[in-house]
């Protein structure tokens, strides 16, 4: 059998074709089959995670701190004593620390020195995403900026994009400073990265976060901020509410009521 | 012909340091007829897929499991039997299995020294009663 | 192995220098050890300031490597040919900081063995992989240059023609490499110490003055140990270039500091009050900002001086001020002064560990080895070819049968054509 060289490229481009249809049409096929297999999950409902912090609610009790203990120990946070080397998914700082913008000259009385809730903004832009070089952590459909600690290098690269400081990193092993393990969740091991994950293991179980379930004042408002509807979206028509730092445009998913 | 006592002696350092896992106290000669000493789950006959499949390849179902729960959100694995189970090495695995006395056993007689797993993973409290010892065939 | 039997005949000089340096790794890689068994913890670094010594080194020594391309590019694009014999010491002195570069970056990660996960996942919208991808692709140009070009010249037969355009394109691709690292930084919303557009030709500036001011040192520590010559042209003209950079980059950064305390902007300012001033009662990087600023100044009134930039005394000693000038600035200040304060406004001191400085230390005895070897592997070829002139001082024995040389026309330069 002789092949002429029109023979092979005429060959060559209809095998090309037929690749390409076959991938076009699996992909199609994917797609349908993908949506028809979780009925469960409202496809037409879009999900954005997020929160709303009533910092008014809040500083009621500033001794307060149910919210970071269920979180701690929920997640298996160590407690390690040298500051350099702490880890905190939520914790909190002075009012004027969070909101620099709000601290001028004269209006500073108000809200100086009360303690605001921090944890990971979950951005809808989030820049410790755009820099990771392994996709250790990524941003899921639900809006969740996750983080795989089996892929993670520890490069910290993702810490120094941050611009809210919510990324802590495993400087020794963790295990040491935890004082009770919850043996439901993993502890980390030196030299990965780590951060809030709006406890998408409890959503996977169609629970609220650790830390809205702790809070005794209800300051702490989880919902989906892509339903008009949702509890957290009522609250933000009602009341006036900031990010931090929204000129970046990463768009948190943390919204505080001041 | 002067750098051969250098040469002898070279030879001799390197035959040493090559047949050094021979000899060496710090591995003692083992007996690769005697199988693990095994403790199986007593509470449960089936596991999320067969024994063979398991013994050879449980890895590749971790790295799978690993992969789709933590990174696509899907943590429901329907075995061959048609059992719905939970991708999750701690609830699942650990469930039924006990780390020391089956993970870690065919690990170390296998000469596994890789899975890094516990650094993070821990072992339930529940399931190390109602095991009682059994060893493989 | 590539002439590597050039390497192992050498004078009781050279072997020692050479232990001392394997003992200062050796030490080095003990660290490292218990480094990787503690975790990072033993370094300096937090929480806050999660970068440290480590990526500033990584830092500066990409600016070295890339100033290689100020000996090949006036050589081949611009035909000077004075810089016939030193175009190998800076390709070279490129390959040594390379792999420091890797070093660095290697031991400053958390988990180490997962270090392929770069490759492994390839992430196109993450600047560290374009680093990664430039960084190698220097790497292999580099020695794909050198290896070819000093084979030639050994053989005594004109180098191939395609290695011409390999030269060409390694020009572009060391500017690439320090531009990406720059890039590592400028990029980031919310460290605006570093997110500032003039910080990759800042690199650039003072990569070109601190790699040719080392080079000069070389060249001329090179004269000294052993007969090998550069040229007082080669040696003049580079001083010149280290003159040109360290002005550029002198502006580059009063044009920074300007546009910082001119608009007054809290969040900029910050960081340079940080470094210049001290912060919130922290003053200890004080100091070492203002000697690397004193240093930059000295070094600069003595280059611009045509009598003292020649002086065979001062010379050195300018090139010796720029290098610890840009050290300072850029290999510590630079990525310090970026994370303090925090976000949340927290100042951290950070000092690096003894640990930590043994590990940098012990990288930068690798880095020394490397650049011996490779400038005895050149040396020993051209004095094969009876190049060298001045062979009364070689520490290379077999230097001392050959007759010393009339300083003649490089055989590099009239292969490459």
């Amino acid at each position: 059998m002789k092949i002429t060289r029109k023979d092979f490229l005429r060959l060559s481009g209809l095998s090309f074709l037929a690749a390409g249809t076959l991938e076009a049409a699996r992909a199609v096929a994917g797609s349908d089959s993908s949506a028809q297999n979780s009925p469960g999950k409202p496809s037409a409902q879009p999900v954005r995670w997020g929160m709303v912090v009533d910092v008014q609610k809040c500083r009621k009790d500033q001794g307060c701190d149910a919210c970071i203990g269920a979180c701690n120990s929920a997640h298996n946070v160590p407690h390690l004593a040298d500051p350099k080397h702490e880890v905190k998914w939520i914790w909190t700082e002075p009012f004027e620390n969070v909101f620099p913008f709000e601290q001028s000259e004269y209006a500073q009385q108000t809200d100086a020195g009360i303690p605001i809730p921090l944890m990971c903004n979950h951005c809808a832009s989030p820049p410790c995403v755009h820099v990771c070089p392994t996709q250790a952590t990524w941003k899921r459909d639900d809006g969740i900026v996750m983080m795989d600690w089996h892929r993670c290098i520890g490069c910290r690269y993702c810490m120094a994009a941050c611009p809210y400081g919510s990324r802590s990193f495993n400087w020794v092993d963790p295990r040491p400073a935890i004082a009770h393990i919850n043996p439901d969740f993993p502890t980390r091991t030196k030299g990965v990265v780590e951060k809030c994950n709006f406890c998408e293991e409890r959503l996977a179980q169609g629970l609220r976060p650790a830390c809205v379930e702790a809070c005794p004042e209800k300051a702490l408002v989880f919902g989906n901020l892509a339903d008009p509807n949702s509890e957290p979206r009522q609250l933000l028509r009602k009341r006036f509410a900031v990010q931090r730092e929204p000129e970046l445009g990463t768009g948190p998913s943390i919204y505080y009521l001041v | 012909m002067r750098d051969r006592i250098w040469i002898i002696a070279g030879l001799a350092l390197f035959a040493v340091v090559v047949t050094a896992p021979f000899w060496s106290e710090r591995t003692p000669a083992k007996d690769l007829t005697k199988v693990p000493n095994l403790v199986l789950p007593v509470n449960q006959k089936d596991c999320v897929a067969p024994v063979s499949y398991m013994r050879a390849s449980h890895m590749v179902l971790l790295l799978r499991w690993r992969e789709e729960a933590v990174r696509q959100g899907q943590r429901r694995y329907v075995a061959f039997d048609g059992k719905v189970y939970d991708k999750s090495l701690t609830k699942t695995c650990l469930g039924c299995h006990n780390k020391e006395q089956f993970c870690d056993r065919c690990h170390t007689y296998a000469g596994v020294s890789g899975p890094y797993c516990w650094n993070c993973h821990n072992q339930p409290q529940t399931n190390v009663a109602g095991i009682s010892p059994r060893s493989m065939p | 192995m590539f002439m590597f039997e050039k390497a192992i005949a050498g004078s009781r000089r050279y072997w020692t220098w050479l232990f001392g340096l394997l003992c200062v790794t050796a030490a080095g890689f003990i660290s490292y050890l218990y480094q990787l068994n503690v975790g990072l913890g033993v370094t300096g670094m937090s929480r806050d300031v999660s970068w440290g010594l480590y990526i500033a080194q990584f830092t500066f020594f990409v600016g070295v490597a890339a100033s290689a391309v100020m000996v090949v590019l006036p050589y081949y694009l611009h035909d000077y040919k004075q810089f016939g014999r030193i175009t190998i010491l800076g390709e070279f002195l490129a390959i040594s900081a390379v792999i420091m570069c890797c070093l660095f970056i290697f031991v400053d990660l958390g988990q180490p063995m997962r270090v392929l996960n770069i490759i492994l996942y390839p992430t196109p919208w993450s600047l560290m992989f374009w680093d990664m991808i430039s960084l190698s692709g220097y790497l292999v140009l580099n020695v794909i240059i050198t290896l070819v070009m000093l084979t030639a010249e050994r053989e005594e037969v004109p180098a191939p023609g395609w290695i011409k355009p390999v030269i060409l394109l390694s020009i572009p691709w060391a500017v690439s490499i320090h531009t990406v690292t720059a890039f590592l930084y400028s990029g980031l919303p919310g460290r605006a110490f570093w997110l500032t557009a003039i910080l990759a030709p800042r690199f650039l500036a003072s990569a070109f003055a601190s790699g040719p001011a080392l080079l000069i040192l070389f060249c001329l520590v090179l004269r000294r140990l052993t007969g090998f010559d550069a040229g007082q042209k080669a040696i003049e003209k580079l001083a010149v270039i280290v003159t040109y950079a360290t002005i550029i980059n002198i502006f580059f950064i009063l044009v920074e500091a300007f546009t910082v305390l001119y608009g007054r902007i809290p969040g900029d300012v910050q960081h340079l009050e940080y470094l210049y001033w001290g912060l919130d009662g922290n003053y200890h990087l004080v100091p070492w900002m203002w000697l690397s600023i004193s240093l930059g100044v000295a070094a600069l009134i003595l280059l611009l001086v045509p009598a003292w930039r020649t002086s065979p005394s001062l010379l050195p000693v300018a090139c010796v001020f720029v290098f610890l000038s840009l050290w300072l600035d850029k290999g510590l200040g630079l990525i310090v002064g970026g994370f303090v304060p925090s976000p949340l406004e927290a100042v951290t001191q950070y000092t690096p560990t003894l640990p930590e400085w043994s590990i940098v230390m012990g990288i930068w005895a690798i880095g020394a080895l490397l650049i011996t070897v490779f400038y005895k592997i050149a040396l020993s070829v051209r004095e094969e070819l009876g190049e060298l002139a001045g062979v009364q001082h070689s520490i290379v024995p077999e230097a001392e049968s050959h007759q010393a040389a009339p300083s003649i026309v490089s055989t590099r330069m009239q292969q490459a054509d």
